[in-house]
């Protein structure tokens, strides 16, 4: 009882702020409500009825699905290595480990635009790259293909993305006890043993954490795509999001807007509880 | 213990009196950062409009144009909005239906009615009612590169599209550019202009009989074009990504001999500062067809209206009224054109950009609008989606615009 009576100030303010948004969503969403003007009339499962059978919506899913499983994999592998290269000790360790926020404490917005310029199909950093070295014949357009606008969009994610799983898997890194990484040694074992047995065990709490973080957020994506493709070329990049965006706000649908954003909230509630309990029995594996 | 009461209410009172009431109004506007007036210029204008009414603020606020529309509803959705919005021709029939901006017509003083061009009026009409009054007047012009004509040995600019194509193959026959033509393609409101411009070339209509007919006839003409233009490799095949100012970049570094672009970019091309084609910049009215029509253009202009979540809806009018007045639009007629019919015989307008101006006076004359329903956004995006499914070569452009025909999500 007296829990509760502690958490009511928490609760009140959740409720506002969450709930009550929430269940207007829900409301907004069996209705052709307008954004601006009527309140609409109620039309039942039509909104979503709708949306089901729409292409735009399938497409948006895949395309949303595809980002968000390529980037938080990248993410994932990429930032373990570079932790694991950081946790070494050597010259200039601390200087890299504060360049290594760099990239994630960049606003999506300033991210984006930087990679756009990156990416420019004229003056852009890669082609010249690429071209100077002989990988590529001639100066190509990066974001205006859609074989490779999706793929781009991901690169720019992840290397905005990576650190915080650098971060996290350096943190757990460190509460390797150093004992049990010289018993293995001694014991002759080689160093990918000593990653797979040693040193996972401890890794694989914090980088569900990680994980769960990063795919819930990959999924929503929508900043970082607007600014650079705004779902372009011929909708490729056309993410959940920016349906959602673009049916409540661009067009005024909020009801049909709201049953997408509901829809794209019940896929990120179903992998957040997935990945709970997936973490449950990892850490009952464990202990 | 003497009384304190009396200083105290006169004290109050003499710091009432000391402060004369200043009712001060503050007005919100909202305009756009791309295109047109630059934004030193709005400033520069408001500035001048401040100055003359000093119990008025005007706190500015600049979007790309791409933001302009869903700002506007948003604001207006949360109920705190702007006091005055920059509008784009297109959208007068949705805000008039959603109640967005409020209608002036009873404002509109003769001298305007009588001073305006006539076109102007059709960028903030619907359904009879006025929405604001015309600021931006503009259209898409072809714009060229002097000195690559000159090379490639060509006498004068292109009078029809086809034309157009044919000397920029002699432009890329004789090696002189790889892409001589750029266009702003873009997944947005830009490739629609560029779209329009060719549809009101080859003739054709957007609805008729309050259904698509873009996906026939001239319609069907228009993309074909693009689509020709771009794979013959005579278009820059960047130009799917670019937007107008992707356009001036390219035209100003001398890697395009055409482009479609508005007003604004005259006078920038020809800046030294800017520019390296300055003084080579050629302009005219975009190219007709044979048998269709002489010259082509499409409907750009901007107006300026009151939404209906404003206080100060009489400040607010009387600032529009000054932004779009004929003084403040003469004096800064470099980067947008005048709404007021005598600007065009005012040497201070003209002087300078005789070439702009006379290929305005045929291009304005033949702006072709797009659409006006409610109902326009799902209609551009569903039109945008096939202009790049044509292009990328997804779809054949008959299926794409028959697709876009059909309805979008």
């Amino acid at each position: 009882m007296r829990a509760w009576l502690l958490m009511l100030p928490l609760l009140a303010v959740m409720l506002s702020v969450i709930g009550w948004p929430f269940l207007d969503t829900l409301r907004l969403s069996f209705t052709d409500a307008r954004l601006v003007g009527t309140g609409g009339d109620f039309v039942g499962v039509e909104n979503y009825r709708r949306l089901f059978a729409s292409s735009a919506f399938r497409r948006a899913f895949v395309v949303t699905t595809e980002f968000a499983v390529v980037s938080v994999f990248v993410e994932m592998v990429l930032g373990v290595l570079v932790a694991l290269l950081l946790y070494q000790n050597f010259r200039g360790r601390n200087v890299l480990r504060a360049l290594l926020i760099l990239p994630w404490a960049l606003p999506t917005v300033v991210n984006a635009l930087l990679w756009r310029l990156i990416y420019n199909p004229e003056y852009g950093a890669l082609n010249a790259a690429l071209v100077q070295t002989g990988l590529l014949g001639a100066y190509r357009s990066w974001l205006g293909d859609p074989n490779s606008a999706l793929a781009a969009l991901i690169v720019a994610d992840a290397w905005k993305n990576f650190p915080l799983v650098a971060l996290i898997s350096l943190a757990a890194l460190h509460a390797v006890p150093n004992d049990i990484k010289a018993a293995a040694i001694v014991d002759g074992a080689g160093a990918l043993s000593r990653f797979r047995y040693v040193i996972m065990p401890y890794l694989a709490g914090p980088l569900m954490v990680a994980l769960v973080l990063r795919t819930i957020e990959a999924f929503k994506v929508f900043d970082i795509i607007w600014v650079m493709t705004r779902g372009g070329p011929a909708n490729s990049t056309r993410t959940l999001s920016i349906l959602v965006y673009q049916e409540a706000f661009s067009f005024q649908r909020a009801g049909s807007g709201a049953s997408l954003a509901l829809i794209v909230t019940l896929a990120v509630t179903v992998l957040a509880v997935a990945y709970a309990s997936l973490i449950r029995r990892a850490a009952g594996e464990r202990f | 213990m003497p009384d304190k009461k009396p200083f105290l209410v006169a004290l109050l009172l003499s710091t009432a009196l000391a402060h004369p009431a200043v009712a001060e109004t503050t007005l919100n506007a909202l305009f756009m950062a791309q295109a047109a007036y630059s934004e030193a210029d709005v400033r520069a204008m408001t500035d001048a409009f401040t100055a003359a009414n000093p119990e008025v603020k005007v706190n500015l606020e600049f979007v790309p144009y791409e933001g302009l529309h869903d700002k506007t509803l948003l604001a207006l959705g949360s109920g705190s909005g702007y006091d005055v919005v920059l509008f784009d021709v297109i959208w007068p029939a949705e805000y008039a239906q959603n109640n967005v901006l409020v209608d002036v017509t009873d404002r509109i003083t003769p001298e305007m009615k009588e001073g305006v061009l006539p076109g102007a009026w059709t960028t903030v009409e619907y359904d009879g009612k006025r929405y604001g009054l015309p600021w931006i007047l503009d259209t898409k012009y072809l714009f060229y590169n002097k000195d690559i004509l000159a090379q490639a040995g060509i006498a004068a600019p292109p009078a029809t599209w086809a034309e157009l194509t044919q000397q920029a193959q002699a432009i890329k026959d004789k090696g002189l550019l790889e892409h001589p033509i750029v266009w702003s393609w873009a997944q947005a409101e830009a490739a629609i202009c560029d779209y329009t411009t060719l549809v009101s070339a080859f003739g054709g209509a957007f609805i008729v009989d309050g259904k698509p007919a873009f996906q026939t006839d001239g319609g069907l003409d228009a993309l074909t074009y693009m689509v020709d233009s771009y794979n013959s490799g005579l278009t820059n095949p960047n130009s799917k990504e670019y937007l107008e100012e992707d356009v001036r970049r390219v035209f100003q570094n001398g890697e395009a001999a055409f482009a479609l672009n508005w007003t604004y970019m005259y006078n920038l091309a020809n800046d030294p500062k800017e520019s390296k084609v300055a003084g080579k910049v050629g302009v005219v009215p975009a190219p007709g067809v044979e048998g269709k029509s002489t010259v082509s253009a499409v409907n750009g202009s901007m107006g300026l209206g009151i939404t209906t979540t404003s206080q100060h809806p009489d400040e607010a009018w009387s600032y529009i009224a000054f932004m779009t007045s004929q003084q403040t639009q003469n004096a800064y007629a470099r980067l947008s054109l005048p709404i007021w019919a005598g600007s065009y015989n005012d040497p201070a307008v003209t002087e300078g950009q005789e070439e702009l101006i006379a290929a305005a006076k045929t291009g304005l004359a033949a702006m072709y609008p797009r659409p006006t329903t409610p109902g326009y956004q799902e209609m551009s995006a569903a039109l945008q989606q096939a202009i790049q499914e044509a292009l990328l070569g997804q779809a054949s452009p008959a299926d794409a615009l028959a697709a876009a025909a059909g309805g979008g999500l």
